[in-house]
């Protein structure tokens, strides 16, 4: 099932009197494609909180609609939308076993719809076993790790065939470990099922690593939608380059003059037809390479060895932040002897930014 | 080891003075007193021991309408104040305009001193020679003939006491019950809209057992009040409730103590020991309920 939102709006009334409304969600245009897992991304209080609340039917939009396919579910309540909602939290009833949690929704279905004992037992049979618990079924979820509560409520929300499965901060919970082997987890039960997924998250390499497609939001207006790597290699803007990537990509005060980028007076990429004006110089970690006669000259703070590559820290005095972080293959030995180092850099790891509106000036040749 | 055992009973030593005089040896008293057939307070003497303490307060025709009485007060009054406790909590948290001032309002009752609220319930349910009192008011507009509720017959009187033990023991709960829902995660209700839960189901299946635990706290609680139930009837009926028809266990004890009939401590003790055994067995089935009720 496909989902669009069209020009959706959310306004809270402001907490103050006086106060403006805030915009949690403003003017959301856009469609998610069947079948596919679509990960909301954004730092804390960028709405996408809210934008799942809408879709889910929690919340009501201020303006706009939302689509299921070819069906208006603007004004439908949550229960006639079809979705599955897995919670921040689980929200695994504490007092019923993980059996009467996932028969839970199942026993609420009224009229022709309503099943029988044993088709509900077979429901909760397949629904957990996808997930893996089906050994579990008779522990409450307080004798259950956050991973297998995580679980759970999955499948809780799967066990009625929503025609959209919403999760909320599905890893945020969970350590390290588990984090990695559930979103693979996450990623195997939605190709499984076909359903068309949709995950809220604030980290941009859980979105990365399983979605389809990435939708990053900030302060309730939506800045780029598009494949993980293709938002990683062509960013709309300073916030989208910075917000993706670890390390993050090093950002220098520069500009541009007579088709040349230039910070301080270092020139180090001719850019052709771009007008002078100053900009922000956005460089991927992965972009700088080590070379002796290389125009940008940094002073070398340490060197990180990784094993399968090598960190570079490094200052400039026309950084935007603290220190410069690049990555080089690990066969590429740094001189520490001495206290400077010479990058050259690779023009499609290059990105040019307006240094008023942030704007993305120069798509660099790939 | 030694020193530090020392000084830890050394820091006991204060509450273990106060419970001591002031818990532990009464305690061990009105067992003591309740065994001490004959006792005289004024000589300190007594005949011998034995059970007849007992039976004199259980084939006393007071204390038997005492029982009777306390125990129609808790069976009445305990599921009622809890129940209607619950559906304003329900309703309490369910509004927003003038939440506050209807937590105020509910709350009132609480602070204000049992005495004060007899006489209003006076007001409204006495007869007395100039007027009939506003509830035998309303009941004449509405057509019926008026009931004296103070002085009358004795169902009258249970229902005055149970209106008024209801409204006293209720803003308690109201404030506890309301606590308890407000600490039920939003989120569970969220899920279980999205699951499209009718309103009923959420209140029984997720509402309910969520708070279940202060529900419990609140029907044990309950029934130890009722059973030690004495000044609201007092507020309502005077000191002499044996006259009244409408004295309680407590009231018992009481009467036995310091009452018109008083000065007898062994029969006040042996009254005081079955109460206790009463609320105890109480207790222990509610306590088994609740067990069972966690296993299923």
């Amino acid at each position: 099932m496909k989902v669009v939102l069209d020009h959706l709006t959310k306004r809270f009334p402001s907490r103050d009197k006086n106060g403006s409304d805030v915009i949690a969600v403003n003017d959301f245009d856009f469609e998610i494609p069947d079948g596919k897992l679509i990960g909301l991304l954004g730092p804390s209080g960028c709405g996408k909180s809210t934008t799942l609340n809408l879709i889910c039917g929690l919340e009501a939009p201020s303006d706009g609609k939302i689509w299921f396919g070819e069906d208006d579910v603007t004004n439908l309540p949550p229960e006639h939308r079809g979705v599955g909602m897995v919670f921040q939290n689980y929200a695994l009833y504490p007092h019923l076993t993980v059996r009467k949690n996932i028969m839970f929704p199942l026993q609420n279905l009224k009229g022709a719809d309503k099943l029988s004992k044993e088709e509900m037992e077979a429901r909760v049979m397949k629904a957990a076993k996808l997930v893996q618990i089906d050994k579990l079924l008779d522990r409450k979820p307080s004798e259950m790790s956050g991973g297998q509560q995580q679980r759970v409520a999955i499948a809780r929300a799967l066990v009625k065939t929503p025609r959209v499965l919403l999760l909320d901060e599905p890893l945020s919970n969970l350590d390290a470990r588990l984090r990695l082997q559930t979103r693979e987890e996450i990623s195997r039960i939605q190709k499984e099922t076909g359903v068309t997924t949709i995950f809220v998250t604030h980290d941009q390499e859980e979105a990365m690593s399983i979605s389809d497609m990435i939708v990053v939001m900030k302060d309730g207006i939506l800045q780029q939608i598009g494949k993980p790597q293709d938002v990683y290699d062509d960013p709309a803007n300073l916030f989208v380059a910075k917000f993706l990537g670890t390390p993050p990509i090093n950002v220098f005060e520069g500009f541009v003059e007579n088709g040349w980028v230039m910070i301080g007076d270092e020139k180090i990429l001719e850019v052709g037809e771009v007008e002078d004006k100053p900009v922000w110089v956005g460089i991927r970690p992965e972009g700088f390479v080590l070379d002796e006669n290389g125009p940008l000259t940094c002073e070398l703070e340490r060197v990180e060895v990784m094993g399968r590559d090598t960190s570079v820290v490094a200052r400039h005095e026309k950084l935007a932040g603290e220190t410069i972080r690049a990555i080089i293959p690990a066969e590429n030995k740094v001189d520490t002897s001495k206290n400077t180092v010479n990058f050259r850099v690779k023009s499609f790891k290059v990105h040019l930014f307006d240094r008023e509106s942030e704007e993305r000036i120069y798509f660099g040749d790939k | 080891m030694k020193n530090n055992n020392l000084k830890g009973w050394l820091y006991l030593l204060p509450a273990i003075l106060f419970l001591g005089i002031f818990m532990v040896y009464p305690l061990i008293d009105v067992v003591v007193y309740s065994f001490e057939e004959g006792y005289n307070f004024a000589s300190q003497t007594y005949r011998g021991v034995g059970g007849y303490n007992f039976s004199y307060v259980l084939h006393d025709p007071f204390f038997l309408q005492a029982v009777k009485n306390t125990f129609i007060l808790v069976i009445i009054t305990v599921p009622l104040s809890t129940g209607i406790a619950l559906l304003i909590s329900l309703a309490l948290s369910s509004i927003k305009p003038l939440k506050e001032l209807f937590q105020t309002v509910f709350f009132l009752p609480y602070v204000t001193n049992t005495l004060a609220v007899g006489l209003v319930f006076m007001v409204l349910f006495k007869k007395t020679a100039y007027s009939d009192g506003m509830i035998n008011l309303l009941i004449q507009a509405f057509g019926g003939s008026s009931v004296d509720f103070i002085d009358g017959p004795y169902w009258a009187k249970m229902l005055v006491t149970c209106l008024y033990t209801i409204w006293v023991v209720m803003p308690f709960k109201i404030l506890i019950l309301t606590s308890a829902l407000a600490s039920v995660n939003q989120q569970y209700y969220n899920a279980a809209k999205v699951d499209g839960t009718s309103k009923f189901r959420i209140f029984t299946r997720i509402t309910l057992p969520m708070i279940s635990p202060m529900i419990f706290y609140l029907i044990i609680t309950g029934f130890i009040g009722a059973f030690k139930a004495y000044s609201d009837e007092v507020a309502l009926f005077g000191t002499n409730l044996n006259a009244a028809g409408m004295n309680t266990i407590v009231g018992y004890v009481y009467d036995m103590l310091y009452g018109d009939s008083g000065g007898y401590p062994s029969y006040a003790s042996a009254a005081a020991l079955i109460l206790f055994a009463i609320v105890l067995t109480i207790t222990v089935i509610n306590l088994m309920i609740r067990g069972k009720s966690n296993a299923a």
